[in-house]
């Protein structure tokens, strides 16, 4: 099993260029925000998404109404991905594949110079998320592609097979499916690769992650109990004074949005905030991303973020010393659909995390409420949301259940014998 | 709230009725010609309220308003703004067709009707009882109409009762709007119902979430006073309350289209053609459903034989699709589900919530459909035609025949275009790949997926039987968004509160 990780390489854009960047950005693009069909992400094997993102400065309005100093934060250039593999393997191989590329975009950056070493200088940058959600841990861009092949396949032979086929009970036509394959393999018309052996010192790492935490936790559980006691009283005063900032956003903004979404099942979503003043909030929001890493991490690995099946990645990202989060994710379906099932499936777990960011609907002992105040909860986000400049994914026209139906079919494909319920089960998915 | 203060008498009476009984109508479309007069002519429009009256009436107005024809009428932009993001940017806005699916022979490039300088400002809808439609415009139309506007188009209306071009019967499921506020939106809903808050279908009422969906509220003042004052901010005006969206859309069918490759499908048998033409729809012609009925009652379905017959059932003991297809029309457009799956108690929705409870493919996929619904208002056009003529070659300069497809929401990207394009449109709905809905998909290919027209019949315990290469059989012809207001805000609108 190969494990997947994330990168994301953050420089503050040099001012003077920022037009020429914008310029050289969109000349990757064959429609709005969408990388042209022959770029050199493709080249890539192991790269499931890729952006280039532009991150402006869009929190002054809201650290303004929340009374603090005003600060000047720069105006961000981010490359991020999420590989097989490990990240920085990723940025020495692209470094290598694509240096004059990569060069003539981070010559926009501050600091990158001619004589600037890209490998060094993208691992200098290399900003760590707080918290990374992976679909299905251990699906490799090959084997969502092997097995959408071997889907397609296995329906143009059933179809074209339809007659002979149709009245076959369920273990036969699994194994007469079964034996299909195998002939497509042996004449070299289909791939299915097996997969790679899991890094021994990954799975060392994670097995240590996985007890550690607990472990740290319970250890440090008294000081927590008494620590936690304190910020909830805090919490449930300041989530009942906390500003709102939920006012429509300008048309002009939603439709610039609109234009690059929606011309694959999948979409990118980026959105910037300002943390909550105070330590309270911060304490609080670092812990929530503790654990939604450790659930990501360990529970949810298996194409389900609680409820929700149409994350393919997503991440936080903390910035600026804390005080500010990206928060960044690959979704299926329309922005609509995804607030919706954020609102409908998973509110809890949105108010516990985006309710520290300012300007959140108001939150009701921090899990209820909140987003449930759809019409409010929906400007937030629009109003948060950054526009992604190059955008890349490795399998268009796939969606998360896609990708775990075509897996589950060549699981049962790989399976040597089935009972009659699983072959049932199995051919349902056909 | 008791009976007696709903608000029938602000409110159009298309909300509330189909106007079923009025079997002629027609929907005029049209610009503003001159604000004085336009203002004029609709104030003294004897719109038709919702209040039910001892006697049916032979005959019956309404008025709908796009965002350009409330600016046209002298609106204040602050106002306009005030309505949502979909009503003002307008039905073809380019990301919104790509999300409606109204691309290639679709894009509202190939309209004729509701792009550029053919977007309507207003629909004036005229109903009558038969052989009193031509009197009622007429009447209607004799003063100042001229002045007052120019057409753009007349959409005629046919009746082929109850029953859609295709021939099916039509018009069978609509959500019971619960107007005496009495039934508690806020869930966790475990059981499927047909009772649907008054805020999904009237702007200025709470709605599934208990909220109130975007409409403008502005400051009282000499030109709002008669206006109703907003219930969830009292010291403002609510232009919106007793209005709601009204989506209306021209849908060509091609009935000879339809039946004649489902004949070919049936390998020339018309029995099995039928049967194959009610897999694709979820019903047969006569409104069946081909899933099964229950014995437990829904809230919201009345207890009345015919209307259990047809509407007393959900997909829940179904979920293979063996009796009726996953991706059959219904099942698309009214999944029936609900919050949870499989009625779980508290612990299990816990369990649920926290992503543990259903493990299979399907599970738990499709959006609770409370949040999605729609009242659908379309009547027909053009001339029938039965199946058996359909498969006859068509006659040369023969009459185009579909739908004008209305619905009315409070919401419409949570409702209208949700449907349209989480269902409807999605070749990926519910787990499925390379198929959009069976009837009325646009066949358009997506990015990665060449192929959307496929329709796939479930078995049980067997392969699933497939067809492939279904054509267009629907293809759009203009549409618009309009905002169908109270008659206190209509009056606003014409200025007569000034």
């Amino acid at each position: 099993m190969t494990p997947q990780s994330s990168f994301m390489v953050l420089g503050a854009i040099d001012r003077g260029r920022e037009a020429e960047l914008r310029r050289l950005l969109a000349s990757m693009n064959d429609a709005p925000g969408q990388v042209d069909a022959g770029n050199a992400f493709r080249d890539f094997e192991n790269l499931h998404f890729a952006r280039l993102l532009i991150i402006e400065d869009t929190t002054r309005e809201d650290i303004e109404a929340y009374g603090l100093p005003p600060r000047s934060y720069p105006t961000y250039l981010a490359f991020l991905g999420d590989v097989d593999g490990d990240g920085d393997e990723f940025l020495e191989d692209a470094a290598r594949r694509a240096s004059k590329g990569l060069r003539e975009i981070f010559a926009c950056c501050e600091g990158f110079i001619e004589s600037t070493d890209l490998v060094a200088w993208m691992k200098a940058h290399r900003t760590p998320s707080a918290a990374d959600y992976v679909n299905w841990r251990g699906r490799t861009v090959r084997s969502a592609r092997e097995n959408a092949a071997l889907y397609e396949r296995l329906q143009r032979y059933i179809d074209d097979n339809a007659g002979a086929l149709a009245d076959l009970p369920p273990q036969a036509a699994h194994a007469t499916l079964q034996q299909f394959v195998q002939a497509e393999q042996s004449a070299g018309r289909l791939a299915l690769t097996p997969e790679n052996p899991t890094p021994f010192g990954w799975t060392i790492a994670n097995l240590l992650h996985l007890i550690g935490v607990p472990l740290v936790l319970l250890l440090a559980s008294p000081l927590l109990l008494i620590i936690g006691a304190v910020f909830l009283v805090r919490l449930r005063s300041l989530e009942k004074s906390d500003l709102e900032l939920c006012q429509r956003v300008e048309q002009s903004h939603s439709d610039a949005l609109a234009l690059i979404e929606d011309h694959d099942v999948t979409n990118q979503f980026s959105a910037l905030g300002g943390v909550k003043p105070g330590v309270v909030r911060l304490w609080t929001l670092s812990f929530v991303l503790l654990i939604i890493d450790y659930a990501a991490r360990h529970l949810y690995t298996r194409g389900r973020l609680a409820r929700v099946r149409t994350i393919h990645f997503a991440r936080w990202v903390w910035l600026d010393n804390r005080r500010r989060v990206i928060f960044l994710s690959n979704y299926d379906g329309s922005l609509e659909s995804y607030m919706d099932d954020f609102i409908n499936k998973v509110g809890f777990g949105l108010n516990v995390v985006f309710g520290n960011g300012m300007g959140y609907p108001r939150t009701n002992w921090l899990l209820i409420d909140g987003c449930k105040d759809e019409r409010k909860f929906k400007e937030y986000l629009r109003r948060h949301q950054l526009p992604t400049q190059v955008w890349y994914k490795a399998y268009p026209g796939l969606t998360a259940v896609d990708l775990e139906r075509n897996a589950r079919i060549r699981e049962g494909i790989e399976s040597r014998a089935m009972s009659e319920a699983e072959a049932r089960e199995w051919i349902a998915k056909l | 709230m008791t009976r007696s203060q709903i608000e029938y008498d602000d409110t159009q009476g298309l909300v509330r009725f189909g106007f079923g009984a009025l079997t002629e109508a027609c929907y005029v479309l049209a610009r503003v010609r001159s604000v004085a007069a336009a203002r004029s002519w609709l104030h003294l429009a004897p719109v038709t309220s919702a209040v039910e009256l001892d006697q049916a009436p032979a005959t019956a107005l309404q008025v709908a308003f796009t965002a350009p024809g409330l600016a046209a009428l002298g609106v204040a932009p602050s106002v306009i703004a005030g309505f949502s993001h979909e009503f003002v940017s307008g039905m073809t806005e380019p990301s919104r067709s790509r999300r409606l699916g109204d691309v290639g022979s679709d894009a509202p490039a190939q309209w004729e009707w509701g792009t550029s300088t053919t977007v309507p400002h207003l629909v004036v809808m005229f109903f009558a009882k038969a052989q009193r439609l031509e009197g009622l415009m007429k009447d209607l139309m004799g003063s100042g109409w001229n002045e007052a506007f120019d057409e753009l188009q007349r959409l005629h209306t046919g009746d082929l009762e109850g029953h859609e071009p295709f021939g099916f019967r039509d018009g069978i499921s609509q959500p019971e709007i619960d107007w005496e506020q009495s039934y508690e939106p806020l869930g966790p809903h475990v059981t499927y119902g047909n009772r649907v808050a008054l805020g999904e279908f009237l702007l200025g009422y709470r709605n599934e979430y208990g909220k109130y969906t975007d409409r403008p509220l502005i400051d009282a003042d000499a030109a709002s006073e008669g206006l109703p004052s907003a219930e969830d901010a009292p010291n403002k005006k609510d232009v919106g309350r007793n209005g709601t969206y009204f989506v209306l859309r021209q849908l060509r069918q091609d009935v000879r289209g339809f039946w004649q490759f489902i004949v070919n499908q049936a390998g020339g048998n018309f029995a099995q053609a039928e049967m194959i033409g009610a897999a694709m729809v979820g019903r047969g012609a006569n409104g069946d459903p081909l899933a099964a009925i229950q014995a437990e009652k829904i809230a919201g379905i009345e207890q009345e034989p015919e209307v259990i017959a047809r509407n007393q059932f959900t997909f829940d003991a179904d979920a293979l699709g063996v009796r009726c297809p996953i991706g059959a029309h219904i099942r698309r457009t009214n999944p029936r589900n609900t919050d949870y799956v499989g009625r779980p108690d508290a612990l299990k929705r816990l369990i649920a919530m926290l992503g543990f409870g259903q493990n299979g493919l399907r599970d738990d996929l499709t959006s609770s459909v409370r949040f999605h619904r729609i009242l659908r208002r379309g009547r027909e056009y053009g001339p029938g035609l039965s199946p058996q003529d359909a498969l006859a070659p068509a006659p040369p300069g023969e009459a185009e025949r579909g739908l004008h497809f209305a619905c009315l929401n409070a919401n419409i990207s949570r409702q209208f275009e949700f449907l349209q394009n989480a269902w409807t449109m999605n070749s990926k709905f519910s787990a499925l790949t390379g198929e959009n809905d069976p009837v009325v998909g646009n066949r358009q290919a997506i990015t990665g997926c060449p192929v959307t027209g496929r329709f796939t019949i479930p078995a049980s315990g067997r392969l699933r039987r497939r067809m492939s290469g279904l054509p267009p059989f629907v293809t759009v012809r203009g549409g618009a968004y309009f905002f169908l207001p109270g008659l206190r805000a209509l009056r606003y609108f014409t200025g007569a509160m000034r």
